[in-house]
């Protein structure tokens, strides 16, 4: 500490026992987030042992921990990719429409107004997805089915409770729009004022300035956001659990009546009901929902300090 | 103190742009010497009357839908404005108008959701909102009555472990990452760690609690503190960045000013450095309750649900709001109605708190955040 270097004899000679101790347990509380990490790896790790090493006819399946969770993983990632299209653009948009459009005296509420939508609880997404999203996807459904059946994502028979992959995906879209517009407004705001105003001075009418200046200074950032909420996407477990009806294996068609589950969603469903080797299947299952989102995440943060390295911002 | 120390804490999240530039800086092209523009009767003329087409379409051949009525109406409105805008302003100006239309909409698309929650979280939840619903716990309850007093009370003791084990974890680590790491390594690993536990999907952090407590209780444990463990992972790194950020915000003067009357480094720390972010800090430690308030799977796992009042963490089941909310849907008895119904008043009073908590989090910024003139 400061305290210890040379300096004159004096009063304050003695150690400040004060400081010690406070650095000390600032210190520690940074040493148990790294340990508590450490643990979240390690301990599943140690708890998803005796179903890595259990003979395969044992898993729940019968066939083994890889046909296990592979359908998983696929449900996982497909209902996330669903998100994902369709709450980049509109993150995009909505950010502009905040930073750039709206009044200026009201930007700022709007972003609240924006924030709310992360607070309502997942549970709540969920009823409301059944009780609300569902029914109403029923019609647009049966519409894709007749005129887009050709492609694989569409089955020939709807279903008729909108239970779906595709309402899953509308959704999470909704749960992870405000933290990709919470990053994209950030960086459009940071955009320097005097490429927009040469762009605007040049005659380029707003949406010119924007192509020319924001979005080329945003366009890692919005990469990183929909990075992050793709994180998102991957680990929300109740919504899915309530909406979606389920059945084993892989199912492309995502209106129809059977979905492949989520990992997530699978764990919240079993796992009250499961011991012994299903909790270490369901926990193997999770240490790879755990290392999926891990990538995803540290390859968005990667993004994101390349990005400050050689942004224009200063 | 006078509020000059408290100035930086004003920043939120979404700085405020608009700053000193003279006069907003208007296109050109805008200039009617320039150019031929609409009227501004014009586009409100054709947007009343998208407005009308589509709520005519909605009452003859398609549905009433407020997300077909946005989407037809912006339709409508979007290919009335770009052919008019073309023939009068040009393309250039016709492509802008179009982008401004499509913009718009999607704002107003992301509200519907949040509308839509609103109103039916409150539509279905009022029916049992009443004083049995606070006051009866589910023991013994069959069918109709009952309520979720034991959930309430489980959420609190719950919520209450949760914030004590992680705010003072996430207020130090945020201490240590802006006064002490001075850019060192550990200082920049934490950072690192902190991003990546942000995004650790929740129903992960209750198997890590649930394999932490086999060590403890054995396996298939149930009990408030797993859930507490759980529910603080999901925590700490958000106190952790809320509170970093404030403190980086209070001004270094500050510091340097204490430093210099030889107030040691812990007392600045203490009182001057944590003394002028207080305000900030409180809410991001509200913000973070209220996102970990309605966490349901983290509790399903660790906690389960009981039907009577456990007020004890350390042993047994306890029930939880939103776990409660989620058997009622999941596992209802015949009839089913009260069931649901008990489904969404848990959720109403989820909903309530948590919107309480955001409101109280802004006030508590506004209030006590200086005035600077915004």
């Amino acid at each position: 500490m400061s305290t210890t270097s040379a300096k004159p004899r004096g009063v304050h000679d003695a150690p400040r026992y004060g400081d010690r101790i406070f650095a000390g347990a600032a210190t520690g509380a940074g040493v148990i987030i790294l340990l508590v990490l450490a643990g979240v790896a390690g301990f599943l790790l140690w708890q998803a042992l005796p179903a890595l090493t259990a003979s395969p006819e044992d898993v729940r399946g019968g066939k083994g921990l890889f046909e296990y969770i592979y359908p998983l993983a696929f449900g996982t990632i497909l209902t996330s990719v669903i998100a994902l299209v369709i709450a980049t653009p509109l993150s995009v948009g909505i950010a502009l429409f905040i930073t750039h459009y709206a009044p200026r005296r009201i930007a700022l509420a709007l972003g609240y107004v924006v924030d709310l939508l992360a607070a309502v609880p997942s549970i709540i997404y969920g009823l409301w997805g059944v009780y609300v999203v569902a029914p109403a996807s029923v019609p647009v459904a049966t519409w894709l089915s007749n005129w887009l059946g050709f492609l694989p994502f569409f089955g020939p028979s709807p279903s008729a409770s909108g239970r779906t992959t595709l309402v899953v995906g509308v959704v999470l879209a909704i749960m992870i729009l405000p933290v990709m517009t919470a990053v994209n407004r950030e960086v459009f705001l940071q955009t320097p004022r005097l490429h927009e105003e040469a762009s605007l001075a040049l005659g380029a009418t707003r949406w010119e300035m924007i192509r020319q200046a924001v979005l080329p200074f945003g366009r890692s950032a919005v990469i990183s956001g929909a990075m992050l909420g793709l994180g998102r996407a991957l680990g929300e477990t109740m919504a899915v659990a309530i909406i979606l009806s389920t059945a084993v294996g892989v199912h492309w068609d995502i209106i129809g009546t059977a979905n492949s589950s989520t990992i997530a969603a699978d764990i919240a469903l079993q796992f009250p009901e499961s011991s012994g080797l299903d909790v270490n299947t369901l926990i193997a299952a999770g240490l790879v929902l755990f290392f999926i989102t891990l990538l995803v995440n540290m390859a968005a943060r990667w993004v994101v300090s390349r990005r400050s390295e050689f942004s224009g911002a200063n | 103190m006078p509020d000059a120390d408290l100035h930086a804490l004003d920043q939120p999240a979404v700085r405020p742009v608009p700053q000193p530039t003279p006069a907003a800086p208007r296109p050109p092209t805008d200039t009617p010497l320039l150019h031929r523009r609409l009227p501004r009767f014009a586009t409100l003329g054709m947007l009343a009357a998208s407005l009308a087409v589509a709520i005519l379409l909605g009452l003859t051949v398609w549905s009433l839908n407020p997300v077909a009525l946005l989407l037809e109406t912006a339709v409508l409105y979007g290919v009335a404005v770009f052919v008019t805008s073309s023939v009068v302003e040009g393309r250039r100006n016709a492509v802008d108008r179009l982008v401004t239309v499509v913009v718009t909409t999607f704002f107003l698309l992301a509200l519907l959701p949040l509308v839509s929650v609103l109103i039916e979280v409150v539509g279905q939840g009022y029916q049992r909102f009443d004083l049995t619903f606070f006051t009866y716990s589910m023991r013994g309850v069959v069918g109709a009555g009952g309520g979720a007093y034991a959930a309430i009370v489980g959420t609190l003791i719950i919520t209450a472990l949760t914030t004590a084990v992680s705010v003072p974890i996430g207020i130090l680590t945020a201490v240590y990452l802006v006064e002490y790491s001075k850019g060192g390594r550990l200082g920049k690993v934490l950072t690192f760690f902190v991003d990546v536990m942000t995004g650790i999907p929740s129903i992960v952090a209750g198997l890590f609690a649930v394999a932490l407590f086999v060590l403890f209780l054995g396996p298939g444990a149930r009990a408030g503190i797993i859930g507490s463990v759980a529910l603080s992972v999901l925590m700490i790194p958000v106190v952790v960045r809320s509170t970093e950020e404030m403190l980086r915000l209070v001004p270094n003067e500050l510091r340097e000013a204490s430093y210099a009357l030889g107030v040691s480094r812990w007392r600045t720390i203490t009182k001057v450095v944590l003394r002028t972010a207080v305000a900030g800090i409180v809410t991001g430690v509200t913000l973070a309750v209220a996102r970990i308030i309605g966490e349901t799977a983290p509790l399903l796992v660790t906690v389960g649900t009981t039907t009577s009042t456990n007020t004890n963490p350390f042993s047994g089941r306890m029930a939880t709001l939103p776990v409660f909310s989620y058997y009622e849907y999941a596992q209802p008895g015949i009839p089913r109605e009260p069931y649901l119904d008990r489904a969404w008043a848990a959720a109403l009073t989820l909903i309530i708190i948590v919107m309480a908590l955001n409101l109280i989090a802004r006030l508590v910024s506004r209030i006590f955040a200086p005035k600077t003139g915004r």
